[in-house]
């Protein structure tokens, strides 16, 4: 019954705010007269930088050290507060991916515990993860996140490259369109990572929360989550935030998409194919035409 | 449009069948024999290329309900279990999400040749009411397979436009809470939405059969308006038409496959990436693209019914546009005037569309308004009164004449002063 009085009230209170809305809107258009200007300052937050990306336009791969390389920044640092409740312990040796050795990932896998039963006896029991196992969270649920995290609920990683976006504005959405943009998620993943700046002049940051540059409000709950040499790279890559930001977000685009190889690869067949099909029906169409054209 | 050839079997098997179900007769009248006028440009590839879409739509769906999950708790889980698991699940997933899209991009353009051309004028009002129908089930659809990955936007989606029919007077909250099978939008929204969007694509389906069958009643509609008249201005559908229409299908797909091979999400919308959660609200809640010119309505009247009602408005005028359109001139290519109203009016309509994507604040609204005025205008003034004023150019005596005047060599064309605008 509460669950239902709430709901009931989030919806009315939707109602109303979008009732409230449009007379204020309605209001303000009056006064201004049709200037577009204050609507889009209303979203005044920076657009986040369009990274490079190998996994970006119609040949894009992953870089399988880079997804390796974010594995490990995601192990050792994000996966302490953030779930990952879609990625399966065997995803990680598929190919298209980090491309862990099926040993490898086994190895990943026996060093969590998870729960499974009931046995025999009906209870239920702890057993290191198998390959077959998803990510254990590190939270029992989000109630116990938010406990955690000063109110805050650390979100899944699971689809969280393609959960975020930014307003590109026209005419960059149409452009995007020829250009195959669609790294918004990563670009913005890799800013706020880096956006952990000083407040400016009279902002003041809200007591629990942290400033970033990209964040919406500015007011984020997560502390700045890496630091230089935190983590430490067997390659000899170098350990700066920046790098650490590129890789762990690359790994995000991963679990978010893991079949993005193969959709690019599927796609340029097909528009070989369709290409050469259209032009032998285009040859065809003429010549089957030509006796109607001239009389 | 006689002087075709009819289907007479010559297989004794064949001949025993068709004379108690004449369906290759059918088939062979109207996909085969059917004289279809030879001055068809691409515009008139896009009857076939939505055929062709429906079914592409009907086929994913099918494959994709046998991995789908309707409830709440599962939902979002199972369509990432099709992207992740399903072998090709991540292809009908897009397929199907994107080929939404790619349905309405087609039935947009389908509808403003009909508009610019005068497909809805007599005798086809039939046919063209037909297609309005058609255009309203293809929005309850896809609207309610919006709903079903049970993202943040399905969620919040389902509930402001489930919301706006509480705009009715007395029977508006009934409505609603029977909408939703309880007091909010959840299991029972999500059960009956997955219902009714596996039924009213077969709905779809049999308005399409009666569509074409009033086509093939009244014949197609051409570029010059004008019916044909001499064997000489049709040609058979088949090899003409299919081979046309293979070509313009095949340039469509290559377009759905743009999108759909790399940049599958850029139709979306990223918040549909996030599970629904009924207590936090996007900061924008944008509708699909192609409900955005009414959304964009929706929003300009400042009272809740009178949005609602000027939003429904703004398609049942559809039905009404033969009766509205007052020009004794079918084809817009002869009629100087309307020609340019029509290119003012597509604006309008895209104009809405970006206004529907906006907040509504500030100029948006106003714009909005004037848009939304504009949009009613050119249906309830423009139409009726440019029929009555407007002096159309000479219309060719036949589709034979305007076609081979074009090519202005023909010697035994008279009709060489006729207009050569092109469509």
């Amino acid at each position: 019954m509460n669950k239902l009085m709430s709901s009931l009230s989030i919806f009315s209170s939707s109602r109303a705010s979008l009732r409230r809305g449009l007379i204020g809107a309605a209001v303000t258009g009056a006064v201004l007269a049709g200037g577009m200007a204050p609507a889009l300052a209303a979203e005044g937050a920076p657009k986040p930088h369009r990274e490079s990306w190998s996994f970006a336009g119609p040949f894009g791969k992953f870089d399988q050290a880079q997804l390796q390389r974010g594995f490990q920044v995601f192990k050792e640092v994000c996966a302490s507060c953030h779930s990952a409740h879609l990625l399966a312990f065997r995803n990680l040796a598929q190919p298209g991916g980090p491309h862990f050795s099926e040993e490898q990932a086994k190895v990943v896998a026996e060093g969590y515990q998870v729960q499974d039963g009931p046995n025999d006896a009906g209870d239920m029991f702890d057993r290191p993860a198998r390959l077959s196992d998803r990510w254990p969270s590190p939270f029992p649920n989000e109630q116990a996140a938010r406990a955690s995290n000063g109110g805050a609920y650390p979100p899944d990683f699971s689809t969280l490259a393609k959960a975020r976006t930014y307003e590109v504005g026209f005419p960059g959405f149409l452009i995007d369109i020829f250009t195959q943009y669609q790294e918004q998620g990563p670009d913005y993943i890799h800013a706020l990572l880096n956006g952990y700046v000083d407040p400016p002049e009279g902002f003041t940051v809200p007591e629990g929360a942290f400033y970033n540059a990209f964040f919406p409000g500015h007011a984020i709950k997560m502390p700045q989550p890496i630091s230089a040499d935190q983590v430490t790279y067997t390659d000899g890559t170098p350990q700066t935030v920046d790098q650490y930001s590129r890789d762990v977000t690359a790994f995000m685009m991963w679990v978010a998409e893991p079949h993005l190889e193969a959709r690019k690869r599927l796609g340029f067949q097909v528009m070989i194919f369709l290409i050469v099909f259209a032009g032998l029906l285009y040859f065809t169409k003429k010549k089957v035409w030509k006796a109607v054209h001239d009389h | 449009m006689s002087g075709h050839a009819t289907f007479e079997p010559k297989n004794p098997a064949l001949k025993w069948f068709e004379s108690r179900l004449p369906l290759v007769g059918l088939i062979h009248s109207s996909f085969i024999a059917y004289p279809t006028p030879r001055n068809l440009n691409y515009w008139w590839t896009f009857g076939g290329i939505l055929s062709l879409m429906l079914a592409c739509q009907i086929l994913s769906g099918v494959v994709l309900v046998m991995h789908y999950t309707p409830h709440v708790t599962l939902a979002f889980d199972s369509v990432e279990h099709i992207m992740r698991d399903v072998s090709y699940g991540w292809l009908l997933r897009y397929i199907h999400a994107n080929g939404a899209s790619m349905f309405f991009i087609a039935v947009y353009i389908h509808m403003f040749r009909g508009l610019y051309y005068g497909s809805y004028k007599a005798p086809r009002e039939v046919l063209w009411i037909l297609g309005c129908i058609i255009y309203l089930l293809m929005m309850a659809t896809a609207f309610m397979g919006y709903v079903l990955p049970w993202g943040q936007m399905s969620f919040w989606g389902a509930t402001v436009i489930t919301n706006l029919f509480s705009a009715f007077p007395v029977v508006g909250p009934t409505i609603v809470e029977w909408l939703w099978g309880g007091f909010a939008v959840d299991n029972p929204t999500l059960n009956r939405f997955f219902s009714l969007h596996y039924l009213l694509p077969f709905m779809i389906a049999g308005v399409v059969v009666l569509h074409i069958w009033a086509l093939h009643v009244v014949g197609q509609n051409n570029p010059t308006g004008v019916d044909p008249k001499t064997p000489k201005d049709t040609v058979a559908f088949t090899p003409y038409a299919t081979i046309k229409d293979a070509f313009g299908m095949v340039c469509f797909l290559i377009f759905f496959a743009w999108f759909l091979f790399y940049i599958p999400n850029y139709l979306g919308h990223a918040d549909n990436y996030i599970p629904a959660n009924p207590l936090v609200t996007p900061a924008h809640i944008v509708p699909e693209w192609y409900y955005l010119p009414f959304y964009a309505m929706l929003r300009a009247v400042p009272s809740k019914l009178g949005g609602v009602l000027t939003m429904f408005s703004a398609i049942i005028v559809l039905f009404f546009v033969p009766w509205l359109d007052t020009s004794k001139v079918r084809s817009g290519v002869y009629r100087p005037l309307f020609k340019q109203f029509f290119w003012i009016w597509v604006l309008v309509c895209i104009g809405l569309g970006w206004l529907g994507s906006k907040p509504a604040e500030g100029g948006y609204i106003i714009a909005g308004r004037i848009l939304t005025i504009w949009y009613f205008a050119h249906f309830l003034i423009i139409l009726p009164l440019l029929g009555l004023f407007e002096k159309p150019k000479a219309v060719p005596a036949s589709i034979t004449e305007a076609v081979l005047g074009k090519k202005g060599g023909a010697p035994a064309s008279v009709g060489v002063s006729a207009p050569q605008t092109k469509g």
